[in-house]
């Protein structure tokens, strides 16, 4: 994805790190709106992220920093501090709070009725995405939102490949199951196409879950 | 075979791609505030916003350090492309120079003694740092000489490179080279906006550079109080409180320490300066 960032980071960090910026800030915010709660939370976690991973940049050796997996090491450090920080205020990271996610700025080109369409086909995703086991949820996040590879991702969540891999393959997979339960209550129902409630009901079982184990990924990436 | 993957391609495509094209509808755009708050966060990339000088308008840049740099804003110039070339760190404008910040610069200009401004003298040569360091020691209205600086930092010889080093000084006003003139009394050079600028800036301070290159002229170079028997530079402040009536005038550090005067410990009148024969 960023070929040319591991390089120039590693021969000159100054002047290198602008361009990692550039280059990946939509990934480190992407994350950090996702596992944060509302756009200002995110504003500050992209800032803190990167702050991070300058200094630890600052300590690395040029051939450890040209061997990084450079996006899965960014979101490693984006997810770990959205963890610490939905710990410090004693919640869970949750899914954005959908009422103030912003339009997208690619929407300004859109119609009226199709910027609606997009906001509500976003919501229903998100909402989605919000029944999935924080592992799962994660792995496919990162594969399927951000495009990160596997040996990207393995880095991000501090496991290894294999497991990785069946978690986006489980989560795709309840994610299928879950859009298609919703396509066949559209269907059957004569009212609106998602029913909300479903969703809700779905997404406090999920959140139930997530309060009553603790979950792998979050021992070992915290440990770090 | 080829039939059924067809058939299940045919029932799994479709809502495969679905989700694939809804996940990636969920990407962010970070917005551009947002990495150029990083940015300045970890120092890799300084500031600079314009601000209302006591004289100029001015653009004013800082870092993690410190202030980093001023230049008159009226003074037309690649100033991005400069500040890169001196410090190695790019510099973006933004909207406003912060409000602590500001006042601080305004309040050193104005000859407050302001603990919490740094400057940042980064990628500046050591000589340089010296030369600039030193004249952050002459006081608010009092000038010294070339000479005096280049004496000061143990290199009496070095005037011409003391001159130069303030002629590239980055920091001008809050660093005051502009209190720095030369021994035969003429304002000399400045490097934010030439002779006429410096004096307007002297003159902001309350000095009378014409009166300063007429005492030069007549070969005053330092003044003295025949009551304390002590000897300072013309424009000292202890040396403007003197009453007429017990003021002389030197034209040498020697005349005056033969006459049997001493420096005056606030302004260290320097050794070298004398009038030409």
């Amino acid at each position: 994805m960023c070929i040319e960032c591991p390089a120039a980071l590693a021969s000159d960090l100054v002047s290198g790190f602008p361009t990692l910026v550039a280059h990946q800030r939509d990934l480190v915010y992407g994350v950090a709106r996702r596992w944060s709660r509302g756009v200002e939370d995110a504003e500050d976690l992209t800032q803190e992220a990167f702050l991070r991973a300058y200094k630890a940049l600052l300590g690395y050796s040029p051939g450890r920093i040209s061997e990084l997996h450079l996006r899965g090491w960014l979101a490693r450090i984006t997810l770990n501090l959205a963890r610490n920080r939905a710990r410090a205020v004693e919640r869970r990271p949750a899914t954005g709070d959908l009422a103030e996610m912003p339009e997208p700025v690619d929407d300004r080109a859109l119609a009226p009725d199709q910027v609606a369409e997009r906001r509500e086909s976003r919501e229903m995703w998100r909402r989605l995405l919000a029944t999935l086991p924080p592992d799962q949820r994660a792995a496919v996040e990162l594969r399927h939102v951000e495009g990160l590879s596997y040996p990207e991702l393995a880095e991000a969540l501090a496991r290894p490949l294999g497991t990785v891999k069946s978690d986006v393959h489980r989560g795709l997979e309840r994610l299928r199951r879950a859009y298609e339960g919703i396509q066949a209550d559209a269907a059957g129902s004569p009212g609106p196409a998602p029913d909300p409630a479903h969703i809700r009901r779905s997404s406090r079982a999920a959140r139930r879950r997530e309060q009553s184990g603790s979950f792998r990924i979050e021992r070992e990436v915290m440990a770090r | 075979m080829t039939t059924q993957t067809g058939t299940h391609e045919a029932e799994g495509l479709a809502p495969a791609r679905t989700l694939v094209e809804g996940l990636r509808d969920l990407r962010e755009n970070c917005p551009e505030s947002v990495s150029d708050r990083v940015l300045a966060a970890t120092g890799v990339v300084d500031s600079y916003a314009e601000m209302a000088g006591p004289i100029w308008p001015l653009i004013v840049a800082w870092g993690r350090a410190g202030v980093s740099a001023i230049e008159r804003a009226d003074d037309p110039g690649a100033f991005e492309d400069e500040y890169q070339a001196r410090t190695g760190r790019p510099v973006r404008r933004v909207d406003a120079v912060p409000a602590r910040l500001a006042r601080a610069v305004l309040r050193r200009i104005g000859g407050e003694r302001v603990r919490d401004l740094a400057v940042d003298l980064s990628g500046l040569p050591e000589f340089q740092r010296r030369v600039l360091a030193k004249t952050m020691e002459i006081p608010f209205g009092e000038v010294r000489p070339y000479a005096w600086v280049a004496e000061q930092i143990g290199h009496p010889r070095a005037q011409r490179a003391v001159g130069t080093a303030l002629a590239l000084n980055p920091i001008p006003f809050v660093i005051p080279c502009h209190r720095v003139v030369r021994s035969d009394g003429r304002i000399g050079q400045y490097g934010a906006g030439g002779p006429s600028a410096k004096r307007a800036v002297l003159a902001s301070e309350g000095l009378d550079p014409d009166e300063l290159e007429r005492l030069a002229s007549r070969g005053v170079r330092f003044v003295g109080s025949d009551t304390t028997r002590i000897f300072c530079f013309p424009s000292c402040h202890d040396a403007r409180r003197i009453r007429p009536e017990h003021r002389t005038s030197f034209r040498s550090w020697q005349s005056a320490t033969e006459d049997g005067y001493r420096p005056c410990r606030a302004c260290r009148p320097s050794v070298g300066e004398t009038v030409a024969a």
